[in-house]
């Protein structure tokens, strides 16, 4: 857990993450792992038990991850949403944007440059799964 | 047009210090060039042959003098003292120092202009129709919903990684100036039975290797909806789109793979979920855009006669010149295509020359057209001869607006490093040969385009006639193709047979067009003649 950058303030969850057929097949697990490509929408009916879901970025090129967050936070899950694998710190705004609390790159991020990341963009031009208020919405109140 | 407010012009200030701090990065080492590479493409750097290429945005190909101006400013100080207009409505410099791309960039911002996402697997520069405002077959200036788009677009977070580049035009005429359905999503702004306005929305057209014609996606997308229903289908894209294969990437190949049918009912799905997301903007916001691009102030009773006694302005008069929708005034079209030349090309002197005619003559705007050449869209007729004049001074005023000489052809061999062989020496050449203007205007509207390599990016399968370039066990090679059409009679072109070189292909032109002026029926275009006839005269001419 020492190179994850959490933004979360409850409890770091210290259940281990099982793969998407594994938790299929047990009724009890409350952490899941995505791998790139996998089906979010799969979760969807139990997301009200899950404490952490985590994705797998594989190559930070593979964008499919966004979209995963988005399904996700949109259907209502509040728990924490890890990003994992090749995550880089010119995409960390993005993957807040899209949902994600908490992140865990296979190389470190120093935290003082992830900071500089997360807090450049003042303003957004587009609602996303985060709770910023879009450029169209405070030019119209 | 559209003028910034404080929050775009943020935006745009801040990319320009995003973008300073990762050249800052890549230059002391701390990012590897793996890892800049999607940094830098974002921004429109690539590295090409000889040096960094700069790919500036120019939103629906609309420009004011003031940002003309800029675009010469930074060809003379930053590149060669030229630039070159592209196939995107966007402009290139190719000889790009790479520490200097911030600076260029935070003098872009000076005009409102930015590099932002003109090239990765993000979402593209959206391009539209060079006559949007003046034509008269258009329903609704198509520009507004363009710029609706791409402030949605920008910084995208769920599309910034997609399984490859994504193109949109959008048009609001049933002439299609724009090649709508060869792009990933084209959007025709229509107005329905009961008088609304709403988006009719193809998806999954374009050229490169595997060139497709976009089907229809949905018919009528109201349009306080058109945003989501963007997004609906870029989600199904992100989420189905291939990666295993960059060259099976486009959505063209999960349009083709999955099948229209099933493709529609994916989007449908995903629109009506993102109908309940509040991700479109409030109408005042649309009406808000849509007042920056009122229309100039027209005069009326303008006078509609031309003075003709010039033979030559009367050639370029009849080429150059489209009507406009407005009496007394015209859309003139400012020809990047002297015989000899390099297609798109302009030097800095060219461009802000144009900048002080577009001042002058045109409200202070001018649009860049998918052919590469510069349209002053609101030109008093009164004031044509005069414009024309000035132009001619500048070598500008090639009068071969649609024929044979107004080529659109990639920079190919000479500066791309994807290319596999030249392309402008090819131009040059066909453009020299057919140099005769009065052989041109015999020959009529005829479309010709030419690509260096399968990538297409100089639209050969769009053209009337198309010329491929390949590598054949190390010579250059050029594939003959007929009958393609980016307009609203859209097709592909298909292959005559074996290539030419260099100057074989010059020489097949030639015999090609023979067949046509042989065999046409009363005015008949070229394109036309062949529909009609089919390949097997020009195989037969050919390689008889």
């Amino acid at each position: 857990m020492d190179n994850v950058l959490r933004f979360r303030d409850d409890e770091v969850h210290e259940e281990p993450a099982v793969t998407l057929d594994s938790f299929f097949g047990q009724s009890n697990a409350t952490a899941v792992r995505l791998e790139d490509g996998e089906d979010a929408r799969q979760l969807i009916p139990y997301l009200d038990r899950l404490a952490l879901i985590e994705i797998g970025f594989s190559n930070f090129g593979d964008g499919r991850g966004y979209s995963a967050a988005r399904i996700l936070r949109e259907h209502g899950y509040t728990g924490e949403l890890r990003a994992q694998g090749d995550v880089l710190v010119d995409q960390l705004a993005f993957m807040q944007r899209c949902g994600f609390d908490s992140f865990a790159p296979e190389k470190p991020i120093d935290a003082a440059d992830a900071q500089t990341a997360l807090s450049r963009w003042d303003n957004v031009y587009q609602k996303a799964a985060d709770d910023r208020t879009p450029i169209w919405s405070k030019r119209h109140g | 047009m559209y003028k910034y407010d404080s929050f775009d012009q943020q935006m745009v200030d801040t990319r320009v210090e995003e973008f300073r701090d990762q050249v800052e990065r890549r230059l002391a080492g701390k990012i590897t060039e793996d890892q800049f590479k999607p940094l830098r493409l974002k921004n429109g750097l690539y590295l090409q042959l000889h040096a960094y290429m700069l790919r500036v945005a120019v939103p629906y190909g609309t420009l004011n003098s003031e940002q003309m101006r800029m675009l010469a400013h930074i060809a003379r100080k930053y590149d060669r003292g030229y630039g070159h207009f592209t196939t995107r409505q966007n402009i290139q410099y190719n000889w790009i120092k790479l520490e200097d791309a911030p600076d260029i960039l935070a003098d872009l911002a000076t005009v409102e202009m930015h590099a932002i996402q003109t090239s990765g697997n993000c979402i593209r520069n959206i391009s539209s129709d060079q006559y949007a405002g003046a034509a008269a077959d258009e329903v609704a200036d198509p520009r507004p919903y363009a710029e609706l788009l791409r402030q949605w677009s920008s910084f995208h977070p769920e599309f910034n990684y997609l399984p490859r580049k994504f193109k949109f035009a959008v048009i609001a005429a049933d002439e299609d100036r724009a090649a709508m359905r060869l792009h990933d999503i084209g959007i025709q702004i229509v107005r329905n039975d009961a008088g609304e306005i709403g988006a009719r929305y193809y998806a999954g057209g374009g050229m490169g290797r595997t060139p497709m014609i976009a089907p229809l996606i949905r018919e009528f997308v109201p349009i306080g909806e058109l945003v989501s229903y963007a997004e609906a289908i870029l989600r199904v894209y992100n989420r189905y789109g291939r990666r295993d294969n960059k060259y099976k990437a486009r959505i063209k190949i999960l349009v083709h793979e999955m099948g229209a049918e099933k493709f529609i009912e994916e989007v449908e799905a995903e629109f009506v979920h993102l109908q309940g997301q509040n991700i479109d903007a409030p109408a005042a916001e649309l009406e808000r855009i849509i007042a920056h691009f009122e229309e100039p102030a027209f005069e009326s009773g303008l006078s509609e006669d031309i003075d003709r006694t010039d033979p030559d302005f009367a050639v370029w008069l009849d080429q150059n010149v489209d009507a406009h929708k407005r009496p007394g005034y015209a859309i003139a079209t400012i020809s990047l295509k002297p015989a000899g030349g390099i297609p798109g090309d302009a030097s800095s002197a060219q461009m802000d020359l144009m900048a002080d005619l577009a001042e002058q003559f045109s409200f202070d705007e001018c649009r860049v057209t998918h052919s590469q050449n510069i349209v002053l869209p609101h030109v008093r007729k009164a004031d044509l001869y005069a414009l024309w004049q000035k132009l001619d001074e500048a070598g500008l005023a090639s009068p071969n607006l649609d024929l044979i000489s107004d080529i659109i052809a990639c920079p190919g061999l000479d500066y791309c490093s994807l290319a596999n062989a030249r392309s402008i020496p090819v131009a040059q050449k066909i453009a020299k040969r057919f140099a005769d203007i009065d052989r041109q205007k015999e020959l009529g509207e005829l479309k010709l385009k030419i690509s260096g390599c399968i990538n297409a990016c100089g639209h050969h399968h769009a053209g009337h006639i198309g010329i491929l370039g390949v590598d054949r066990k190390g010579t250059e090679n050029y594939q003959l193709l007929l009958g393609g059409s980016g307009a609203e009679d859209v097709s592909l072109a298909k292959i005559t047979g074996p290539g030419f070189d260099e100057d074989g292909i010059v020489d097949a032109i030639e015999t090609v067009t023979d067949v046509y002026v042989a065999q046409r029926e009363d005015d008949e275009r070229f394109v036309d003649t062949y529909r009609r006839l089919g390949m097997a005269p020009f195989k037969e001419a050919l390689y008889g």
